[in-house]
């Protein structure tokens, strides 16, 4: 199914133009909700999925071999690590100065308000790095089986018309 | 009443307008490419006109500012979601209605579309 379409959408000049002119914008909009977690409506969780919504884009456009050939594997498998590294070593950093896990005052001591939130601005970027990650190559490895499958769709659509 | 309230109600008004006959058009025209019209092009400029009205609403210039990128975004991102969704169907091989063939919704080699 994906080269069926990758094959079709090369071809579309103004797609292409569209889904490169909206790319950062997307990614701005992905980290200001990232950051904003912490306050306001948003969270890692939304960001992360709409940081990876704009490459899931420059997939469907591009097609998944060139996104994977500009985000390799290593790349996203890192990433997925580090998110969680990050969650985790927040958590476990305020366990070892001596308060609970993720017990964010502990980053510093003797300005509570100011810890807590850097605390949580730092798990946020761990869930937001992490989830966009795995959507990517959740989508990545949806296209790849895709593709294997191709002969059997063509078959079914020849069936069908 | 304000002068922004005037504004306002001029600029929903029109949107309204606008929605409205997008709406009577999705309802009222033969076939798929001639629907896509309504729903593309009067709903891009009735939701940028709401949009803009309620700027004049906005008593943060943040919110404005806001709403402004929004419409910027709708206007780009709506006429593409069109041309994409009229390509696919191209793609499909559905034909467009025309007065000599008035059959409606059905492929280049006359299979059905079931889509009702």
């Amino acid at each position: 199914m994906s080269g069926f379409v990758d094959q079709e959408m090369r071809g579309q000049t103004f797609l292409r133009v569209v889904a490169k002119m909206l790319f950062p914008f997307i990614l701005v909009f992905g980290v200001y909700v990232i950051t904003h977690g912490e306050l306001g409506p948003g969270g890692g969780f939304q960001g992360g999925v709409i940081l990876a919504a704009a490459f899931i884009l420059y997939g469907m456009i591009m097609g998944a071999e060139e996104l994977e050939r500009r985000v390799p594997r290593w790349v996203t498998d890192a990433a997925m690590a580090l998110g969680v590294l990050l969650y985790a070593g927040t958590g476990l950093h305020n366990l070892l100065a001596g308060g609970a896990f993720l017990d964010y005052t502990m980053l510093g001591p003797d300005r509570p308000g100011d810890a807590e939130a850097l605390g949580m601005t730092l798990v946020e970027y761990g869930v937001g790095i992490t989830v966009c990650s795995v959507m990517i190559t959740i989508y990545i490895q949806v296209c790849e089986r895709a593709a294997t499958d191709v002969g059997v769709f063509t078959r079914v659509r020849k069936e069908r018309r | 009443m304000a002068w922004n309230d005037v504004v306002t109600t001029v600029f929903l008004f029109v949107g309204v307008f606008f929605a409205l006959t997008g709406a009577l058009g999705v309802l009222r025209m033969p076939d798929f490419y001639s629907r896509l019209h309504p729903a593309g092009k009067s709903d891009t400029l009735a939701q940028g006109l709401i949009l803009v009205g309620l700027m004049f609403q906005a008593d943060d210039p943040m919110v404005a500012v806001k709403l402004a990128l929004l419409t910027g975004l709708l206007f780009v991102t709506a006429p593409t979601a069109t041309h994409a969704i009229s390509r696919a169907a191209e793609l499909d091989g559905l034909e467009p209605w025309t007065h000599e063939d008035p059959e409606e919704g059905h492929r280049e080699d006359g299979s059905e579309v079931d889509d009702g």
